[in-house]
């Protein structure tokens, strides 16, 4: 993994306001892959009576993580939104562990992004989600805007 | 057989906002993203109110799909609730002012929730409304949407499956 790239990265995830509220923290990057960690919160609890993270939150983690896997990709694109995410959600996560979500752009044309991600807690071998989505790949600006 | 009189006006509001209260406020993100509910008779409406941390792309600027996502799926889940606790507290089977994070029936699961970004969320409020579609005893389905300036122009869609708590909630 290009140490440059990282730094970029890292410092891209961190300045998007809604992701630094959440405390998402770039773990990985690679082409056209990320991994992006949100450590447990008592304000981002869905159910007191359980102590279990909102699944909106999870939603945000994933939708960033999945961003971030196609800013990766080889093909660079300038820019990218989310046009739809499908999140299932397959069991609760363990309050008190952190969250991390693993996103892949497994597929890219000139317009469309395609992106798989899943999200585990500190029990890796069974997710707690998985998320699919399209998102938008804008061009490559030539110059700094 | 003389009809008993009607409640008074305020005895029904107040139990109706007591028990919308308690629901909301037994969902902590809710609060931490400013999402709060407007009651019309049992139509609910979300606002989200916004805030800098909402933003997700700060160039343009534009609200964060994951914080549309986390609004969207809140109003799905306050209106199943909602659906459910409005027969128990209009029959007085709950008693609206005894509720508590505690007693409150519990909330419903989420299966699986699909988002569709229609349009980029702008750095001003937001609101939503839900539709349950299928309400069954195991197994919900809702469509919620959400606009900003304009009703006719969302600027994001939903669909969801629940899975309805047990018992008598």
């Amino acid at each position: 993994m290009d140490d440059q790239k990282a730094r970029i990265a890292r410092q891209f995830i961190e300045a998007i306001p809604h992701s630094r509220a959440l405390g998402m923290r770039l773990v990985e990057i690679g082409e056209g892959t990320a991994a992006i960690e949100m450590a447990y919160d008592p304000r981002f609890v869905g159910d007191p009576q359980t102590g279990v993270i909102h699944g909106g939150a999870v939603s945000a983690l994933m939708d960033t993580c999945g961003g971030a896997a196609v800013m990766s990709h080889p093909r660079a694109p300038g820019g990218t939104a989310t046009i739809d995410l499908r999140i299932d959600y397959m069991r609760p996560a363990t309050p008190g562990q952190k969250i991390r979500a693993t996103a892949t752009c497994y597929h890219m044309t000139r317009t469309v992004a395609f992106v798989r991600a899943v999200a585990t807690d500190d029990d890796t071998d069974r997710p707690v989600a998985a998320a699919t989505g399209a998102f938008t790949v804008e061009p490559a600006r030539e110059t700094a805007p | 057989m003389s009809r008993p009189a009607p409640e008074p006006v305020q005895v029904v509001k107040e139990r109706r906002d007591k028990a919308l209260g308690a629901l909301v406020a037994a969902i902590p993100y809710a609060a931490f993203l400013g999402i709060h509910f407007d009651r019309r008779g049992d139509e609910l409406t979300a606002m989200l109110d916004f805030d800098e941390k909402l933003i997700g792309n700060p160039l343009l600027p534009a609200l964060h799909g994951g914080a549309t996502a986390a609004f969207l799926e809140v109003t799905a889940i306050v209106e199943l609730g909602w659906a459910r606790l409005w027969g128990a507290i209009e029959t007085g089977a709950l008693d609206a002012g005894a509720l508590t994070p505690e007693t409150l029936p519990r909330l419903p699961k989420t299966i699986d929730f699909t988002v569709d970004y229609l349009r980029s969320g702008l750095p001003r409020d937001a609101y939503a409304r839900a539709r349950v579609t299928r309400s069954g005893r195991r197994y919900s389905s809702v469509h919620v949407e959400a606009w900003q300036d304009n009703r006719d122009r969302p600027i994001a869609q939903a669909t969801g499956h629940f899975l309805m708590p047990d018992g008598d909630g």
